[in-house]
């Protein structure tokens, strides 16, 4: 299994069920798409990301109906800084579907899923916690792993990993 | 949906409610589990899982570490099910990298991980008897487990963080006579989850306490996240390792135990004749074991073995560079999920083409699945969270990883 170069042309990929309603719904909300090892990456505009779940959710044909994983690379120095990453999977015919929001570092405000998912909301916390992305409409954004009175936000690249704070 | 998002704080604004406080240090919290209770009388009025206990910041440590060093921190997260960790964390590395595993090493790999699948399901029955009263269960339990740990010991030297499966195959072959002593245990068991069936699923208590119990409809657990025995339960037909296939599952034949009412009795039920179907799969690995190498053919990732080490100049140079540089990855990203006893575990590896990984996050089923605790618990009884909390399986070490 040699590796081939990624996909990252949109006419090329634009079959794939996912990406292919959301283009029918806007092509401005895409902004990126990726297939590489066999898996499918579509960066979405900030604003769009709470419809287009909601869209991909009860897309008919295909139903994206469940919700793997909502997690965060810090990508620090560069800008955008943060990418929050949503795994989607659809259950009934068994595909996975990356989405990816970039953020800016200096203020990481994203809308929140669990209106979509109600199972967003520990994913959603957990980044809270460890990345300090505020999710906007989530019904208790608290830590949830590291103590209330916790200062700093573990997981971003410039969080030391030794010695006193 | 509204049903499921949650009342943000506990609040005892009529004198007819009270908080009440159950763990971190509560036997039936299977680790250290906090749990706020609003009650009403005998009647939970409002739950709150508090948890981070047990946070160790495993995934902050990973990008410190060369890949070949996370291996052994896998095994930490969950330590009911080490090699399903090990499993997940090599197959996300070895597509990152694009390599090919021979037959063998996904034999034993399937092999080793339903052995840690009984185990898994072995102390959950034991304890999810033993916090709901039925005491026996948990030593008969037991007593089968050790035998699998027994068989870890045999092949890694470890009985619980065994680190056996590595970037690339398998660390060492199964010693002389491993075959035989699981050919042994896999035509004993069957009689053995007779027993257990005999001390449960007939005895009118245990149905008293587990049958209509914390029930949670389909719709409910999907749109929670929740995923494994806890999903199946409610009747959602998915399992990785027949859906989407990794490491060879395609060649096995297996049922998925489906539930119909989403009660503690259906999951157990579902976990129980899981532990059947994994033997089953456990009899056809050692039956169709081919043969050939268990490491891939790549001198850059793989250690080569000791015997080469010492008469041939290539693998000592490759073993000094692995062991002091690590080897690098090419850029780019990758989700690997397989099914652990608890349901769907991923990991999400990125690489940014050096030794080490740029960000490793493990997909938790528990941390999902405990967001069904509220669900299945407001309005009920406050002796049945205990059977709630015992019928999700979870593992805080997972949980705050």
């Amino acid at each position: 299994m040699a590796l081939t170069p990624p996909i990252t042309d949109v006419q090329e990929l634009k079959s794939h069920p996912a990406l292919a309603r959301l283009l029918e719904w806007s092509t401005a909300a895409v902004k990126e798409v990726k297939f590489d090892r066999d898996e499918m990456t579509i960066v979405i505009d900030r604003p769009a990301i709470r419809e287009a779940c909601a869209l991909l959710r009860d897309n008919p044909d295909f139903p994206f109906n469940y919700l793997s994983d909502i997690t965060c690379v810090d990508w620090a120095p560069s800008e955008p800084r943060f990418e929050v990453i949503y795994h989607l999977l659809s259950i009934p015919k068994k595909e996975r579907v990356r989405l990816k929001v970039r953020l800016d570092g200096a203020s990481p405000v994203i809308e929140s899923l669990t209106s979509v998912w109600p199972g967003a909301n520990y994913f959603e916390r957990e980044v809270f916690d460890l990345f300090g992305i505020r999710f906007t409409g989530h019904p208790y954004l608290r830590r949830l792993l590291m103590p209330e009175d916790w200062e700093g936000y573990p997981l971003r690249k410039d969080y030391p990993v030794e010695g006193y704070r | 949906m509204a049903h499921l998002t949650p009342t943000p704080v506990l609040d005892p604004a009529q004198d007819k409610t009270m908080i009440l406080n159950m763990g971190p240090q509560h036997p039936s919290t299977h680790g250290v589990l906090r749990v706020l209770l609003e009650i009403d009388g005998e009647s939970v009025v409002r739950i709150m899982p508090d948890i981070g206990f047990l946070h160790t910041g495993i995934e902050k440590t990973c990008e410190a570490k060369f890949y070949q060093q996370v291996v052994p921190l896998t095994d930490r997260i969950d330590y009911l099910c080490p090699l399903t960790n090990n499993l997940c964390y090599a197959l996300a590395v070895e597509k990152l990298l694009g390599l090919e595993i021979p037959p063998k090493a996904q034999w034993l790999r399937v092999l080793m991980n339903e052995l840690t699948r009984i185990n898994s399901h072995l102390v959950w029955l034991g304890t999810h008897a033993m916090d709901i009263g039925a005491m026996t269960v948990f030593l008969y339990c037991f007593r089968e487990r050790e035998d699998i740990l027994r068989m870890f010991e045999m092949v890694s030297g470890q009985r619980m963080m065994t680190s056996y499966f590595r970037i690339g195959g398998i660390a060492l072959e199964p010693p002389l006579g491993f075959f035989d002593r699981v050919r042994d245990f896999a035509s004993r068991f069957p009689s053995k989850v007779d027993e257990y069936e005999n001390l449960l699923t007939g005895n009118p208590i245990w149905g008293m306490r587990t049958k209509g119990v914390a029930r949670i409809t389909a719709e409910d657990a999907l749109a929670l996240g929740a995923s494994g025995p806890t999903l199946r339960g409610s009747g959602v037909d998915i399992d990785l390792r027949r859906d989407m296939p990794y490491s060879g599952y395609e060649n096995f034949k297996f049922k998925v135990p489906l539930g119909k009412e989403g009660d503690v009795f259906d999951r157990y039920i579902c976990r129980v004749q899981e532990l059947r179907e994994s033997i089953g799969i456990v009899q056809q690995a050692l039956d169709g074991m081919p043969d050939g190498p268990i490491k891939a053919d790549a001198p850059k990732v793989v250690l080569p073995d000791r015997e080469k080490m010492k008469t041939q100049m290539e693998a000592l140079i490759y073993h000094f560079k692995i062991i002091t540089e690590g080897f690098s990855v090419p850029a780019g990203e990758v989700y690997q999920a397989v099914e652990s006893p608890r349901g769907e575990m991923g990991y999400y590896v990125v690489s940014d083409g050096t030794a080490k990984p740029y960000r490793v996050h493990m997909r938790s089923a528990c941390l999902a699945n405990l967001q069904t605790l509220p669900t299945m618990c407001e309005g009920k009884l406050i002796a049945d969270v205990v059977a709630a909390i015992g019928s999700i399986d979870i593992v805080l070490g997972e949980i705050d990883r």
